[in-house]
């Protein structure tokens, strides 16, 4: 199984990003082989919705699960369909992108039932 | 000729002297409230607004029998209001700013539109023979944009010589959209740091756009000099001061223009309109 954690950075000692839409970079490491990919988060420069461009980039390549500090509503609601199970890391300690792995393997990790704060956008319904 | 009073600061007085410019301006004169979210000049032009539109933006609405999720209209949209994540598309209204892209690039033609609306047009005479428009958004809609585009967008009721856009505060996308278009940019400001501070910010756009302004020292004799010397070194020619004075200020507060609590301003506004008419003409 794929799973992105986001961080800022492009390596697995590079530090945990707790921002979801806003990360700097998604780690992608396949939890059978150990392998890992950098990629830059696309959606970083985004004008809005930076929390749908960054989870339908995760979904393109493949992840299964997502670790990162926060969701947004938007984020949420694009994550869940897409059925990526997002996981939530301790944002008080400073954390590498390869301890944040160790504590999801350990099943340490917390899922987000719902979106973690409002939206940055004031909604108009 | 279009005319935009605007300010940056807020309460410099761009009501005052754009209903007074209107009412010194003689016949076919156009107002129009563009501070949608907040439009005050009807309480000094008492317009019978007897004209109302429902206005907003066109949101986007999937056909899920004909989606084949190509994801064309996620990559196009600007603002990801629209997601294809595997067979599922998903649109979020509050990040659509209406801009039809969407709709124009499916080659399934899978989308439709559907107003989402977001405030009121409404307009109608002044006694005074003014046509009047404003635009009204609804509570807790986040962006005015769309509105004052359309309002700028709706036709007139009686053809004019002269329209007067009263623009709403500050130095954003709201401003920008009130100042597009228009002939003269005139900037009502007070000598105070605050007055000059906004004021240098919507001197920056009316720049950036391309459109000659002017200056208006309202509550002139108040604070310090800074305003003038700012004008003049960067050639923003000062067309009009107006006093700080109480009875201005207790006429305004009972809804009433500068020009009827104090006539001998009229003339002043004419010139003030001439200078305008002159520039643009130059």
């Amino acid at each position: 199984m794929k799973i992105a954690i986001s961080i800022s950075g492009n390596k697995l000692e590079s530090p945990f990003d707790p921002r979801f839409g806003r990360a700097a970079a998604f780690c992608l490491v396949d939890s059978e082989t150990g392998e890992w990919t950098a990629h830059e988060n696309p959606a970083l420069s985004a004008s809005g919705g930076a929390g749908v461009q960054a989870a339908q980039f995760i979904a393109k390549l493949g992840a299964r699960a997502v670790v990162s500090g926060a969701y947004g509503p938007n984020a949420f609601d694009t994550l869940s369909p897409a059925k990526i199970e997002m996981y939530l890391a301790p944002t008080d300690k400073t954390l590498t992108a390869a301890d944040v792995l160790a504590l999801f393997e350990a099943g340490k990790l917390g899922k987000a039932e719902a979106a973690t704060h409002a939206g940055h956008h004031e909604g108009h319904h | 000729m279009r005319i935009v009073v605007a300010s940056g600061k807020g309460g410099t007085g761009k009501t005052t002297v754009a209903t007074s410019l209107a009412l010194s301006a003689g016949d076919s004169v156009r107002f129009m409230d563009c501070d949608v979210e907040a439009p005050n000049a009807a309480l000094f032009l008492n317009p019978v607004l007897d004209n109302r539109k429902e206005v907003g933006i066109q949101l986007p609405v999937v056909d899920e029998a004909l989606c084949t999720h190509c994801g064309k209209c996620a990559e196009v949209c600007e603002f990801h209001a629209i997601a294809v994540i595997g067979k599922k598309i998903l649109v979020f209204p509050e990040l659509c700013h209406g801009c039809g892209s969407c709709t124009l690039v499916c080659l399934e033609k899978a989308i439709s539109e559907r107003l989402d609306v977001m405030g009121v047009l409404e307009s109608g005479m002044t006694a005074m023979g003014v046509d009047f428009a404003q635009g009204v958004m609804n509570v807790g809609e986040p962006m005015a944009v769309p509105i004052i585009r359309e309002l700028k967008k709706w036709s007139p009721a009686h053809p004019f010589d002269i329209e007067i856009r009263d623009a709403p505060p500050g130095a954003s996308c709201p401003v920008v959209e009130t100042m597009r278009g228009a002939d003269f940019i005139l900037l009502v400001t007070e000598p105070t740091p605050f007055g000059l501070h906004d004021l240098k910010q919507v001197v920056g756009i009316t720049r950036e756009l391309g459109i000659p302004a002017g200056v208006v020292v309202n509550r002139d004799g108040i604070g310090d000099n800074a305003v003038e010397a700012y004008c003049a070194e960067a050639g923003l020619p000062i067309r009009l001061r107006i006093p700080m004075e109480r009875r201005f200020a207790e006429a305004i507060a009972s809804g009433r223009t500068l020009v009827d609590a104090a006539p001998e301003y009229r003339a002043a506004f004419r010139t003030l309109l001439e200078d305008i008419t002159a520039r643009v003409a130059a």
